[in-house]
This record gives C-alpha cells, sequence and structure tokens, in this order.
C-alpha cells in the first residue's frame, strides 16, 4: 500500500496544475506591477539628471540660479539663468493658495467627518471628489476670465492676473484632495474616543478641538503638505492666472512667473541640447528635489502616526 | 444609612432602534449607594437600559425614548436638562478601556477642564491635587505617578480600566455606569477591577452591566434580570441566585439557555 499524503497535502505529481500555474503566474504579475512604480521614479529621475546634469556641471553657477532674479536665456549676448524670482514666484503663490485651501479643507473635513451625517455626507464626498477632477486648464480659464475681471473691478488695480488670483485658483484646487486625505485622517480616529469624550459631557467642538484634531494630527499635516507639493507642481492654471513676468512680487497684486509654468512655456521653444534646454531641466530637477521632499516628510509623518 | 432612598428610577421606560423595539414599559428602581448588576441573555436589552441613564444612546440618530427616567429625583429626559450637565453627574465606564489618547495627567483632568469655566479655571496645584486624589482612589497613583505624562493608550489593559473610572471621580459623579467593564480583561486584572468597584460601593451608585454570572453574584447587592427587553426580576442578589421566584430566571442562571 503507498503512503497516502497527509491530509491538506497533493502528492507532488499532482503540482503543475492549472490552478498552481494561474497562481503563479498572478504573483508574478502582481510583483511587476508593485515595483513598476519605483521602476518609473527611478526612470524619471534618471531622465532629468541625464539631460540636466550637463548644464549643472557645465554652466550651472550656483549663485546666479539662487540668488539672481534675471532669467534670460535667449539673450544674444550674455544669456542669465537666475532663477530666483520664478522660486518666489511659486513659493508667494503656493503661499497663497495655502492660506485659501487650508481652512476651506479643513473645515469641510471636520464638517463632513463629524457633523454631516447619512445623505448630506455622501453627496458632499462625491462633490469634493468631483472637484477634484476638474482638468487644471479650466480652473485657468476661470482664473483668466472670470477672477481677473473681479479682482480689476474689486480691488481697482490694473492686472487681475498676479499672485492673488493664481493662489486663489491653486487654492480650490488643492483643497479638494486635502479635504479627502484630511476626512481620512479624522475618520481614522476610533469611534471609541468620541463616545468616551460625548460620556464625559464634552460638547461637539470640545471633542473635536481637544480628542479628534489631535489624535489626527498627522494625518491632517500630511494633507497640508501634500497640498503644498500640488501647489509646487501645478502648472497649468498657474501660468493662465499668475500674468507670467518675471517679478519679486512687492504685494499680492503684483503678477509673477512660476517654475513650472517657465519649464512649459519655453521647452519646446529650445534647441535639444542647448545650455537654455540645460536649465530647463536644471529647474525641473529643482523642482522634483522639492516636491519629493514634501511628499517623503508627508509620508514619514502619517508613519509617525501608527508608529504611537 | 441612606442605602434606602432611590438614585435611579425608570417609569415606563420604552425605546425603538429604528422599528425594532429594545425595551419594554421597564420600571425599575436603583437604590442610591450599592452596586446593581444588570444580567440576562445577548440582546436583552440591559446595556440599552443602561446606556439610556446617560442618554449616551442618542449618539445613533435613530433611537426613540418614551417614559421618564429619573435621576435624584430629576426626569433626565425633561426639555430642559443639559447633556453635559447629566453626564458630569452620571459616568460611564466602557466595555473596552477607552482612555483618550492624550496623556495620563489630560485624560483625568479632561473632565474638570471642560466642565469648569475659563474664569474659574484651576491652578497648576490644585490640578496636580485633583490629579493624584482621582489616580489614588482607584489604586494607581504609585504605578503611574512618574509617567503622567505618557500617552495613556500605552498603559495596560487593567491600568487603562482604572483610567478610564478615576477619570470621572473629580466630577464627583452621584452614579457610575459601568458596561461589562471586565470583559476585556484578563481573569487576574478582573479581580483587581472588581475589588475596585466594590471600594467605590457607598460613594457612589454604581449600575453594572456583565455578562459573567459570577462576577453579579459576588460583585453586588443587588441585581435585575431581562429578557427580552423587559424587566423580568429585580432582588437582592442572594436571593435571585438561590431562589429566583420566575422560572424564566431560574432557567437562565442554571445555564438552560443565555
Amino acid at each position: 500500500m503507498s503512503t497516502a499524503p497527509g491530509p491538506g497535502l497533493r502528492p507532488p505529481e499532482d503540482r503543475l496544475d492549472l490552478a498552481w500555474i494561474t497562481d503563479k503566474a498572478v504573483q508574478v504579475l502582481m510583483f511587476i506591477g508593485g515595483i513598476s512604480a519605483i521602476i518609473f521614479i527611478l526612470g524619471i529621475f534618471a531622465f532629468i539628471m541625464r539631460e540636466g546634469l550637463s548644464f549643472v556641471f557645465d554652466r550651472f553657477d550656483f549663485l546666479e540660479f539662487f540668488a539672481s532674479i534675471r532669467w534670460a536665456p535667449t539673450s544674444n549676448k550674455n544669456p542669465t539663468y537666475g532663477a530666483l524670482a520664478l522660486i518666489v514666484g511659486t513659493a508667494s503663490v503656493t503661499g497663497v493658495a495655502m492660506l485659501v485651501a487650508i481652512p476651506f479643507s479643513l473645515g469641510a473635513a471636520v464638517y463632513i467627518s463629524e457633523f454631516a451625517s447619512g445623505k448630506t455626507r455622501e453627496t458632499l464626498k462625491v462633490l469634493v471628489e468631483m472637484l477634484a477632477a476638474i482638468p487644471s486648464v479650466v480652473w485657468g480659464f476661470i482664473g483668466l476670465t472670470i477672477m481677473n475681471g473681479l479682482i480689476i473691478d474689486l480691488f481697482d488695480v490694473p492686472i487681475g492676473l498676479n499672485v492673488l488670483n493664481a493662489g486663489i485658483i491653486l487654492g480650490l484646487m488643492a483643497a479638494p484632495i486635502m479635504t479627502t486625505i484630511a476626512e481620512d485622517a479624522l475618520k481614522a480616529v476610533p469611534d471609541r474616543f468620541r463616545e468616551a469624550a460625548e460620556a464625559m459631557g464634552a460638547t461637539k467642538w470640545q471633542m473635536i478641538r481637544q480628542v479628534i484634531i489631535p489624535a489626527a494630527r498627522n494625518g491632517l499635516v500630511s494633507a497640508v503638505l501634500l497640498g503644498v507639493g500640488r501647489g509646487f507642481g501645478e502648472t497649468m492654471a498657474v501660468l493662465m492666472a499668475s500674468g507670467h513676468a518675471i517679478n519679486i512680487p512687492d504685494s499680492v497684486f503684483d503678477s509673477v512667473r512660476a517654475l513650472t509654468a517657465t519649464i512649459a512655456a519655453e521647452l519646446g521653444e529650445t534647441a535639444v541640447g542647448s545650455d537654455h534646454y540645460g536649465a530647463l531641466f536644471a529647474l525641473g530637477l529643482f523642482l522634483f528635489l522639492v516636491t519629493f521632499a514634501i511628499n517623503l516628510t508627508a509620508d514619514l509623518v502619517v508613519r509617525g502616526i501608527r508608529k504611537q | 444609612m441612606v442605602a434606602s432612598s432611590i438614585s435611579v428610577r425608570t417609569q415606563k421606560l420604552n425605546l425603538w432602534y429604528g422599528t425594532f423595539q429594545a425595551l419594554f414599559d421597564v420600571d425599575l428602581e436603583i437604590k442610591q449607594g450599592i452596586i446593581t448588576s444588570l444580567i440576562g441573555p445577548s440582546g436583552c436589552g440591559k446595556s440599552t437600559l443602561l446606556r439610556c441613564m446617560n442618554r449616551i444612546n442618542e449618539r445613533l440618530g435613530y433611537v426613540r425614548t418614551e417614559g421618564r427616567v429619573d435621576i435624584d429625583g430629576q426626569n433626565i429626559y425633561a426639555e430642559e436638562i443639559e447633556l453635559a450637565q447629566l453626564r458630569k453627574q452620571v459616568g460611564m465606564v466602557f466595555q473596552r478601556p477607552n482612555p483618550l489618547p492624550i496623556s495620563i495627567r489630560d485624560n483625568v483632568l479632561f473632565g474638570t477642564r471642560i466642565h469648569t469655566p475659563k474664569a474659574d479655571k484651576l491652578s497648576k496645584e490644585q490640578e496636580e491635587e485633583v490629579l493624584e486624589g482621582a489616580l489614588r482612589e482607584v489604586l494607581l497613583w504609585d504605578n503611574v505617578k512618574d509617567r503622567l505624562d505618557d500617552t495613556a493608550t500605552r498603559l495596560s489593559l487593567e491600568e487603562q480600566q482604572k483610567l478610564c473610572i478615576a477619570r470621572l471621580l473629580p466630577l464627583k459623579p452621584s452614579v457610575i455606569l459601568m458596561d461589562e467593564p471586565c470583559s476585556a480583561l484578563d481573569p487576574k486584572a478582573t479581580e483587581a477591577v472588581e475589588e475596585l468597584i466594590w471600594q467605590m460601593r457607598g460613594t457612589y451608585t454604581i449600575v453594572l452591566v456583565t455578562h459573567n454570572m459570577a462576577q453579579a453574584r459576588r460583585a453586588s447587592d443587588e441585581c435585575v434580570f431581562m429578557l427580552m427587553g423587559k424587566m423580568i426580576e429585580h432582588t437582592e442578589t442572594a436571593d435571585l441566585f438561590v431562589t429566583p421566584k420566575d422560572s424564566r430566571t431560574a432557567d437562565y442562571i442554571e445555564g438552560r439557555y443565555g
């Protein structure tokens, strides 16, 4: 009598059946899908490095890039590559955007997570997700037409395409995704904490301020950071609403030009391999590093919450 | 002795979750200063009844309550009742220890802080006094006095549950509701918490929901047996377990169902 296999163990000769092959094939496919994100990121990074590095090594003047406001790559006699005005432009627009987006998005997240219930809540969540799906060129169009006129009329300034305009547009664009992430963070606070606070006689606001927000703090911080990252990287809407003028702004009514908008507007006009082309890639490299750092920080902050 | 005065009285208490009726005409009198346990099989309404006594049931939007619940002579379902005041007077301990995710110190002082108007804010010294008093009363002070600023959720479950009791005390509640306070604890921790509850007897009126008949038997003065949303029997614990009057009570405590 042959020895019967133990319960649950298949005899070895049966292993190579269809189910086994499918299982292995799916595993391999999932693995490829899983690591592809890493490969793509490294690929993009390598590509930008290759295009930008020769400029960085041969022509790059650290002082000029970060301290000069003269961005004149097409000058025949003396092309200069000062990115300070562009960096300040991006930063000022992002700053105004966050002033707009943080109260809106955190307020919306707290409302959806703690106050709204049933149908209201579901409707709001769907609406917020729909807002996140509006293409950025449409937002830029709104900035260029509606907001432009509105700012000119309201503040009596000569031009409405400026930091304020781009900041508001960008803030409204970033708010939905920030709301969604912030709401996830609030929802992740276990209900027993709410129950405990309510059973102690806390009012809704006392509970939100003293229990829910501190407990969700890391998630909320990362929502804000991702919003900042979004602001830094956004191109089309900023290009259309900011005025696209190289300028260190004195007030929110001045026009500026963003890093991203510069790349988008100029890359098509340059000769591949030229200094100008390389300089644009250096801008891209800088942007990539900044957004990468912001996103990494956001991720680390979220991980911090899980360790506690 | 004031043991004869009534602390919690329910009259014709009916409760619905949506269309499902969970309590039927419950008339109950709980004496002041003793431990009364509510027992009965799962789904009999004992937790629901307990959760009426501080109106925490109302967190679920679809609850409807009829009848009245008087605590210290005041109908808590009356319109002029403020929930914050009610919950200051009636504390609750939950099945799963639920200290807030803040420091041990802030947990104990949470109630005092939210119930004290800004103008009368306690000084640092007064707060320390309140803190030490409450933690001593639950026998936790010596264990945690060196780590008061640690996050409370890192304590052991036994310590967490004691902390959850301690944080009620600064508010000087008259009634403490306990919803299966030991069911998440191991036997040793259960013993410690039961001992604590027994020590608090006299100072507070304690209403204890339990699944564990042995616990009801050793840790309560009076016992209420419930079945299908109705109150079947309410007597002294010793009598209920030895000479139950109702045959359904007898069947339950002998383990014929439940």
